[in-house]
This record gives structure tokens, C-alpha cells and sequence, in this order.
């Protein structure tokens, strides 16, 4: 017993390291995706280190020489050449947050994609309970009209959306970035399945002990949601934070009110020619806090996506 | 004195009857239980009680007062569910705060953070009942823990302290032991049973299980099919149904069915068997006789009134060992119950001859109704059964 035992456990371990072919098909196919897909933020990095020359060149590998170089606006300006010698990296850098107000796009974005995102769940949490959980008359007429929203592109009710504010005389405020996305059809939607699959029992217990309806949504139902809500805050939290479209319309004149992408516009090449270091350093910034955010919260992230059934 | 009437509820979902006129008067601390086949509406009953279903017709009365109208919370009625419904994001002392909570403390106590200060007295004195409750049920070491971290046991044990804090004027049950497994289920039975007994409050416990009912109740309600078909002491339920199909529902293993004539002299006939009590009824023809298994015995070959047949099937439960045996040319199959003395030495296809005690057997009518028997000692066959 004990040699057959012996004899059986190297065979075992050996096995575990047997050579795949699926396998490694499968490994490269996804090592090939992932390249495919970090390419762009490899070069966007790699050209917020670098000098101008060196981008334009293509020389100077990841992170550049970091060799001294002339900043010709300096120049411009009339200061001595001894005084506008630059380091790349920290020019870029610095450039980012001096040439354009980006604290403040920021904090734009920060403070539109929160209030989107809490006032989405505001609305989104009792639509989706009394769908889910209360039976009145048009019950299933009204979650039809919400599917039946979830299939109208922004894009498609953009202008109306526009000369609408226009009338009411908001474009160029935060309302305005705000207002249009604070009934989010998906959010209702997503949540709504997520309640359907909360036991009636608990509903009733908690009418039992005497709460009301609402106390029942905020109480009990947005506790246990925790991971839908998550999933949504994801799909919320990034389309707005990246969002270019809207903000770009509805913000014309106002520049303390950009988010960050139209903060990137700011470097976009004029008369003196594109200036790819500081804007590629504002696009790093820009989409550093998803990335960390990401990061920290990866597992509660990857469940809320499972959980939601979506990608 | 807290007495809860239910008088003509009608409920229908949609095209569905559900319940059919229902009648129920439950005394003060009383321990009624609803025990029926699923979909018999008792748990439809329990709910219209509790006030979270409205019952289509008919009132709902607790202590005089009419209630239909009464939102859950103000009927002062605990419930416990199937599923345990403990909030699963607090834990077990803040489940069974919660009721306390909503019911004792004004807007201002119930805020986050600031509540605990502007209340601070009922704070106390809600914890203090709910370690109170806690010791009663002895989960008093779990009050930290969340609903995941414990077993069915203790969960049952929780959803229940979450209902007694609060004193309420009466238990709902809805079958609160069927997640438990079969050992637990059996050991809750007596608690509930002493629980009651020590709180002196009105259970109302909803089972579809009639080993529950049985042990547990005080009086008990056959449901079926929207009705209550009978209504009284377990004894009275299981010793004499008044519906063939409650002696069929209660008492375990089934009763036993076997198709008899009624003859013109009142006599029940069946196979070889006469019975000796009469039936006032007149009508003559085909009646259905029920004998428990407990009412027969094995007996010798030969022996008066005796019936045979072969074993297909033997059921050794230590105490009891119940023999199927199929009867009247292998047509039906009657289960009876054997001391271990007698029965061991049975083996499956043996032929075995067996009686049944008298006056145990009861007979029913074409319609299902049970027939009176009455005992009419001058009749030749007095002696025989």
C-alpha cells in the first residue's frame, strides 16, 4: 500500500506539469490580447517621460535619456537659455498642471461623476424596488418602457438634450453635465434584477417590524446590494469620468468648468505645433485615479461584474 | 385577553381560489396550528393575519378591533418566516434590536450616530431585552455574529429572539422548521412547545408537516383546498376525522383505505370482515373503511374475521416494524404495525395473517364524510369486533 502510495505521488505532481497545448494556445491568444490592448498605455506613459525630440525621433527606449533640453517657449518669453534648460520628465509634468487648470478639471469631473452616480442610485434604487417588489396595475408596461429606453442612444437625443438646457438656460453649469445622465435606465434595469433575486421573506419581515417602504429600500435593500451596486458604480463612474462628448457640447465657453478630458484639448496643437510630453503626462494623470481605484478594489470590482452578467 | 377572529376570508390570485370562506376563532394564548398539503392556502391564511396580504372578502378582528386595514407593524404580530429573513448585513443583536427600535424610538433616536446619544436610556433598555431574549434562547454568545457565520439552528434560534423582544400579542410561524435537518427538527419541537408554554402567548404556527402538528398543538386546523376541513384537539383529529381525506393527511404511515358495502342492516362489510357497530345512515352501497396501522395485529391462521395476505415490504424503525402487505387478491396494500417480538421473524413474501382491533375502524361515505357508528350491543356479531 504504502509503495504503490509512494510510487503514485511523483506520476501525480508530474502530471500538473505536463506541456498543454490548449493551454498555451490559450495563454498566448490572451498575452497577445493584453498586449494588443496595454500598447497604448505603454506609449502614453513612455512619451510623458520623454523630450520632444525624443518623441518625434522615436529613440530614448521607456523612459528616455532625461537628458537636459531647451524649452523654446521659455525663450519666447525673453529668459536667459541657462534658465530654460529642462529635465523631460519634470517639464511634462509641470507643463500638465500649468499650461491648464487640470486641479480643477479634477475636481470637475470628482464632483460631476459623484453627484451623477449618488443621484443615480437616488432614483434608480426605489424605481428598481417597486418594480421588482410591489404589484400594481402597469407594473410590466413601465419596466417595457425602461427596456425599450435602454435601447435610445445618447447620441441620438443629443441635440434636443442640448437646445432644451439652452432654453432653460443651463448649458455652461455643472447642471448641465449633471442633470442629463441622473436617470440611468441601466441602473434601474441592472438593480431591479438584482432585487428580484431578494427573498420576499425578508420584505415582509422587515413591513413586520415596522418599517415603511422607503425605510425598506434604504435599509434592507441597499445593504444587500452592496455588489450590484458596485458593478453599476463601475459602468457609471468610468463612462462619465471619460466622458468627451457631453461635456464637450453642453461646456462652450467656460473653462473652469472642464472635465478632465477637455482638458486634454488644451494641448492639442495650435499655431507653435502639438506639444505630445505635457499631454500625454495630462492623459496619465487623467486616468491614473481609475487605474488606482481599480486596483484597490480589483476583487469587489470583478464580482460586481460576474454578478451583473455584463462583459 | 387577546383573541384574533377570522370571519368569511375569501382570497383569490387572479382566477385561483385560494381560500374559500374561512372561519377561524384563535382564543388567547392558545397554540393553533394550520397544517395542510402545500398550496391548501395556509400560509395565505397566516399572511391576510399578519396583514401582508388583504384578504379579498371577510374581516380580520384582533381583540375586537377590525384590522383589515391596519398596516402590518401597528398589529402588534410577530412573524417568523421559513427562510429565517434576517437582515444579512447586521448582526444578530441588531436584528433583533430592529423591531425595538422602530416601534420605541422617535425620528431622532433612529438617526445614525446621533440617535444612540439622544436616546441614550432606551438604548440601554433595549439592549438590556435583548440579552434578556438572548439568555432565554441561549444564543447569547452569538449576538456579535453576522446571519452567514451561523448554522440553520442558530439562525432559527435568532430569527426567533428577533421576534419575542418586542412582546408582540401573537406568534406567526411560517413553517419555521423545515430548513432544519431531521434531528434538529425534532428537538425544536419541544422547544417551541415549552416556549410557548413559559411565554403564554398565541402561537399560530403554519406546518405541512403532521408529525408537527400533532406534537405541538393545542388545537389544530385541517386545510385543504382553500377550507378548514376539520378543526380540534390533536386527539380529536387524529382518533376521529370527520373527512376521509384528514384521516388520510394525518397519522403516519397512512391510514388504510379499503373498499366495503354497506348492507341493509347497517353493517360495514368488507372482504371477510363484518363490522359489528352499525350505521344510522341509510344509504346502502359502497363505503370506504380506514383502519390505522396500529389498529391491526398479526395473528394464526384461521383465527375469526382474520384477513391474509403477502409481505412486499417490512419498515424496521427499532421500536415498531411496519409490514406493507398487499391484500384482496393483491388490489391493496394495507400497512400495519408489528411489536419487534412478532415482526422480526417476518421475511418479505412470507403470507401472514392479521385482525384488526375493535372498535378502531372508521368508515366513510361515498362523499368522503365519515359515518357515525354506533354500538348495538344486541346484534349477533357483538362479540366478534
Amino acid at each position: 500500500m504504502s509503495e504503490t502510495a509512494l510510487q503514485g505521488t511523483p506520476s501525480v505532481s508530474l502530471a500538473s506539469f505536463r506541456f498543454s497545448t490548449a493551454e498555451t494556445v490559450k495563454h498566448v491568444v490572451l498575452i497577445l490580447g493584453s498586449l494588443i490592448v496595454l500598447l497604448p498605455f505603454y506609449v502614453m506613459v513612455s512619451y510623458s517621460f520623454k523630450s520632444p525630440a525624443e518623441i518625434m525621433q522615436n529613440t530614448g527606449g521607456f523612459f528616455g535619456a532625461q537628458e537636459l533640453f531647451r524649452d523654446d517657449y521659455c525663450i519666447k518669453l525673453g529668459r536667459d537659455i541657462a534658465d530654460c534648460m529642462v529635465t523631460p520628465i519634470i517639464y511634462n509634468y509641470t507643463t500638465a498642471f500649468e499650461k491648464a487648470p487640470l486641479l480643477r478639471y479634477l475636481v470637475n469631473g470628482l464632483v460631476v461623476t459623484v453627484s451623477i452616480f449618488v443621484i443615480q442610485v437616488l432614483v434608480a434604487l426605489p424605481c428598481a424596488y417597486a418594480l421588482a417588489k410591489l404589484r400594481f396595475w402597469g407594473r410590466e408596461a413601465v419596466f417595457g418602457l425602461v427596456l425599450f429606453c435602454l435601447l435610445i442612444p445618447v447620441h441620438a437625443i443629443a441635440l434636443p438634450l442640448y437646445i432644451m438646457l439652452a432654453k432653460v438656460g443651463l448649458t455652461n453649469s455643472y447642471a448641465a453635465l449633471v442633470v442629463p445622465w441622473t436617470i440611468s435606465v441601466f441602473g434601474i434595469f441592472l438593480m431591479r434584477q438584482f432585487f428580484m433575486t431578494v427573498p420576499d421573506d425578508l420584505i415582509d419581515a422587515a413591513r413586520m417590524d415596522g418599517m415603511s417602504e422607503f425605510s425598506i429600500i434604504w435599509n434592507v435593500m441597499l445593504p444587500t446590494a452592496v455588489p450590484a451596486l458596485l458593478a453599476f458604480a463601475i459602468f457609471s463612474v468610468v463612462a462619465h469620468w471619460n466622458d468627451y462628448f457631453w461635456p464637450r457640447i453642453v461646456i462652450t465657453g467656460d473653462r473652469s468648468l472642464f472635465t478632465p478630458p477637455l482638458g486634454l484639448r488644451e494641448f492639442k496643437g495650435d499655431a507653435d505645433g502639438d506639444n505630445f510630453g505635457p499631454m500625454m503626462a495630462t492623459a496619465t494623470i487623467i486616468v491614473a485615479p481609475l487605474i488606482v481605484a481599480f486596483l484597490i478594489a480589483q476583487r469587489r470590482f470583478i464580482e460586481g461584474i460576474t454578478l451583473s452578467g455584463m462583459k | 385577553m387577546t383573541s384574533i377572529s377570522l370571519s368569511a376570508i375569501e382570497k383569490s390570485f387572479g382566477n385561483t381560489p385560494v381560500l374559500n370562506g374561512i372561519d377561524l376563532d384563535i382564543t388567547d394564548g392558545e397554540f393553533l396550528t394550520l397544517v395542510g398539503p402545500s398550496g391548501c392556502g395556509k400560509s395565505t391564511l397566516l399572511r391576510i393575519l399578519a396583514g401582508l396580504e388583504m384578504p379579498d372578502q371577510g374581516s380580520v378582528t384582533i381583540n375586537g378591533l377590525t384590522v383589515n386595514n391596519v398596516r402590518p407593524a401597528n398589529r402588534n404580530l410577530a412573524m417568523v418566516f421559513q427562510s429565517y429573513a434576517l437582515y444579512p448585513h447586521l448582526s444578530v443583536a441588531q436584528n433583533m434590536m430592529t423591531p425595538l427600535r422602530l416601534r420605541d424610538l422617535s425620528f431622532a433616536g433612529r438617526l445614525p450616530f446621533l440617535g444612540p446619544v439622544v436616546a441614550r436610556e432606551r438604548y440601554r433598555e433595549m439592549s438590556a431585552q435583548v440579552g434578556e431574549t438572548a439568555r432565554v434562547l441561549k444564543i447569547d454568545h452569538l449576538l456579535d455574529r453576522k446571519p452567514g457565520q451561523l448554522s440553520g439552528g442558530q439562525r432559527q434560534r435568532a430569527a426567533l429572539g428577533r421576534a419575542m423582544v418586542r412582546k408582540p400579542v401573537a406568534f406567526l410561524m411560517d413553517e419555521p422548521l423545515s430548513n432544519l435537518d431531521a434531528a434538529l427538527r425534532i428537538h425544536m419541537r419541544s422547544e417551541l412547545a415549552e416556549l410557548h408554554r413559559s411565554l403564554k402567548t398565541t402561537f399560530v404556527y403554519v406546518t405541512h408537516d403532521q408529525a408537527e402538528a400533532l406534537t405541538m398543538s393545542d388545537r389544530m386546523a385541517v386545510m385543504m383546498e382553500g377550507q378548514i376541513l376539520q378543526l380540534g384537539s390533536p386527539e380529536k383529529i387524529y382518533n376521529d376525522p370527520m373527512d376521509i381525506r384528514v384521516a388520510e393527511f394525518v397519522g403516519a404511515p397512512k391510514i388504510n383505505l379499503l373498499p366495503g358495502t354497506l348492507d341493509e342492516a347497517g353493517h360495514v362489510r368488507c372482504g371477510g370482515m363484518v363490522l359489528s357497530r352499525i350505521t344510522s345512515n341509510e344509504t346502502v352501497g359502497s363505503i370506504t373503511l380506514g383502519l390505522r396501522p396500529e389498529h391491526l395485529a398479526l395473528c394464526e391462521q384461521g383465527a375469526l374475521e382474520s384477513l391474509t395476505g403477502q409481505v412486499v415490504h417490512k419498515e424496521n424503525l427499532g421500536a415498531d416494524i411496519y409490514l406493507h402487505v398487499s391484500v384482496l387478491d393483491a388490489a391493496h396494500r394495507i400497512v400495519l404495525r408489528a411489536t419487534p417480538d412478532e415482526g422480526t421473524s417476518v421475511s418479505i413474501g412470507q403470507t401472514v395473517h392479521f385482525k384488526r382491533l375493535c372498535g378502531h375502524a372508521m368508515v366513510f361515505g361515498k362523499d368522503g364524510g365519515r359515518l357515525g357508528l354506533s354500538n348495538a350491543a344486541h346484534e349477533s356479531v357483538a362479540e366478534v369486533a
